[in-house]
């Protein structure tokens, strides 16, 4: 490893280098802060917190010298600005969150810091989580450390945990964690080369991460390879009694699931994914995806699940519907912003939630106020309920011939900061692939799998079955040794900013 | 379904977001355009199916009905924006 910058380590090199003693915990963060600094141009990180980081690394440096060392003692983290983190503010990249510094942790965040490992930052991402492209930031938006080959204009790193994904490919972390809704961790994580997992819904507690719709919200880990995928969410992974959807089984070694055999296993191949306009080269890195399963051992078998059409504007009645609910609470009493020289309750009300929230979360929050309304619910809120039954029956069905589901991630690569900006409705195609999974609580993970003809990462999504994480990441990791992805953006002759 | 301005002073009323007059129209068109797309989920016949409303099959726990947390006033108002006495405190709501 002497020969290898500490900010290029995967997360379960630096556990074991730290281990080894190769390396001291203060000198893997200080690598990391300085690569922080020096890459503040992509506003990858919304801030930093690097006293915090420094005391870890000593007390992490005194643990190891003792023989005390936890599962992931001293390894840096960054953190999505939607956990909340004591002490710390915790913002969703919204102005409505001004000044909030939660007086707890998120259980998750509680995991990690429990388990040993030290907080860099926290992220940016798409306000309250609503955006595919970090553009909808309170912060402004993230750069994506990747550009087109001849054409320096920046790009976006995807959403919404925009921030994570361009952190962990511009080495600013080895790891992040992420939050997913509709696509937010799978989708960045395609446009920015780097691996994305989603767990099954009730895997992860969601306790302390802000709300945006609460019966699609999934944490899970973003990272530079699968096995380090597994390691993170093992640790973020687990029962809390403070959420009541959190499922009460045992967290599985998800590290050790890489090396599981994958010979012999069915891979579903979607017939109504292969949408009309498909860029060829998506077609052709899904079809590359299949030849590396099959070289694996694996069988290919199609698959149809008829009601995919449907799935973008189910998602677009209930996720806006529960954001509407749960984004209720920002009213300026308890917490965050409120808008000054209020006439009476209302006007302040109104008034701080107009400056409050920025125009996309205004507008899924007048959507769903309006599916929800007397005379509209049954033909819209119900209707989209009854239409995620169909879309989570045909993966049960699905799942009772094949055990994984490969798709592509994203219908394109990233593309450039402003664009797609004057419509919502082709920014929420981007999620096309995404969303699915999420309304039937399925776990997703997106693997780098090459770079499209203007040298940008593309990524390949597999579905598996509820918490059949193991199988998924088995056959993730078959794709990752085959493709040979190098899932570095320093290759292109840049770094950072 | 097209939304009116009316209809969206309503539903920004409804949701507690001051609209000005003049983002109105504009607001009404890419909410209507919004509607439109999602509205072809009449094509799918949902007879007889049941409404999802959670992506896990499991049953809410229960427990029991006792006091688990509280007793951290300074903690709960710590982030108010103004406070009072132990309250939280708002614009006079009663004349």
């Amino acid at each position: 490893m002497a020969d290898r910058a500490l900010t290029d380590l995967t997360l379960a090199e630096a556990r074991d280098g730290l281990s080894a003693k190769a390396f001291s915990a203060v000198e893997l963060i200080e690598a990391h802060l300085d690569a922080m600094a020096a890459a503040r141009g992509l506003n990858a990180y919304v801030a930093e917190t690097p006293e915090r980081a420094r005391a870890g690394a000593e007390e992490a440096d005194r643990r190891i010298a003792a023989g005390e060392a936890r599962a992931l003692e001293g390894v840096p983290l960054a953190i999505k600005d939607l956990f909340c983190t004591e002490g710390v503010a915790t913002t969703a990249a919204s102005r409505i969150l001004d000044g909030f510094t939660p007086p707890y942790e998120s259980t998750v965040t509680r995991n990690l810091w429990e388990a040993g490992a030290l907080m860099l930052g926290k992220t940016n991402m798409d306000e309250f989580a609503m955006g595919s492209s970090n553009t909808t930031s309170h912060f402004g938006p993230v750069e994506n450390p990747w550009r087109r080959q001849g054409d320096n204009r920046p790009l976006v790193p995807g959403g919404s945990s925009g921030g994570s994904a361009a952190a962990v490919a511009a080495r600013l972390c080895p790891a992040a964690t992420g939050t997913d809704t509709g696509g937010s961790i799978r989708q960045p994580a395609s446009f920015c080369g780097v691996v994305g997992l989603k767990p099954t819904y009730g895997r992860c507690s969601r306790w302390g991460i802000v709300a945006f719709a609460s019966s699609l919200d999934q944490a899970g880990p973003i990272t530079r390879t699968v096995r380090d995928a597994g390691l993170l969410l093992t640790h973020m992974a687990g029962f809390d009694a403070k959420d009541s959807t959190s499922v009460d089984r045992a967290v599985p070694d998800f590290e050790a699931a890489v090396k599981r055999p994958v010979d012999g296993l069915k891979v579903g191949i979607p017939k109504e994914y292969r949408v009309d306009g498909m860029d060829p080269e998506i077609e052709a890195l899904w079809s590359r995806g299949v030849d590396y399963l099959k070289d694996a051992g694996m069988e290919p078998v199609e698959i149809s699940l008829p009601h995919t059409s449907y799935a973008l504007p189910v998602y677009y009645i209930l996720a806006p519907a529960e954001a509407s609910s749960n984004l209720a609470r920002y009213d300026g009493v308890r917490f965050g912003h409120r808008a000054a020289a209020a006439d009476d309750l209302l006007d302040m009300y109104e008034a701080t939630r107009s400056e409050g929230f920025g125009a996309e979360v205004r507008r899924r929050v007048m959507i769903g106020t309006y599916v929800l309304s007397a005379g509209y619910y049954d033909a819209y809120y119900l209707k989209a309920q009854k239409v995620r039954t169909l879309i989570a029956r045909d993966f049960s069905t699905a799942f009772e011939k094949v055990d994984v589901i490969l798709t592509p991630t994203a219908p394109g690569a990233a593309f450039a900061i402003g664009e797609k900006e004057d419509d919502p409705i082709s920014m929420y195609l981007n999620d096309v692939f995404t969303v699915p999974a999420s309304l039937a609580g399925l776990p997703g993970v997106s693997v780098p799998a090459g770079l499209d003809g203007d040298g940008l990462p593309l990524g390949l999504q597999l579905i598996a079955k509820p918490f059949d994480e193991e199988t998924m990441i088995a056959a993730a990791s078959a794709i990752e040794t085959r493709a040979g992805f190098d899932g570095s953006p320093a290759a292109q002759g840049r770094e950072g900013a | 379904m097209s939304l009116d301005k009316a209809t969206v002073a309503r539903i920004a009323a409804l949701a507690r977001i001051r609209v000005p007059e003049e983002d109105l129209d504009g607001l009404a068109e890419e909410l209507s355009n919004i509607l439109g797309w999602i509205e072809q989920l009449n094509a799918v016949d949902t007879a007889d199916v049941p409404p999802m409303s959670q992506a896990s099959e499991q049953k809410l726990r229960w427990r029991a009905d006792e006091v688990t947390d509280g007793g951290i006033p300074e903690k709960v108002l710590a982030n108010a924006p103004a406070a009072k006495d132990g309250y939280f405190t708002v614009p006079k709501v009663i004349e």
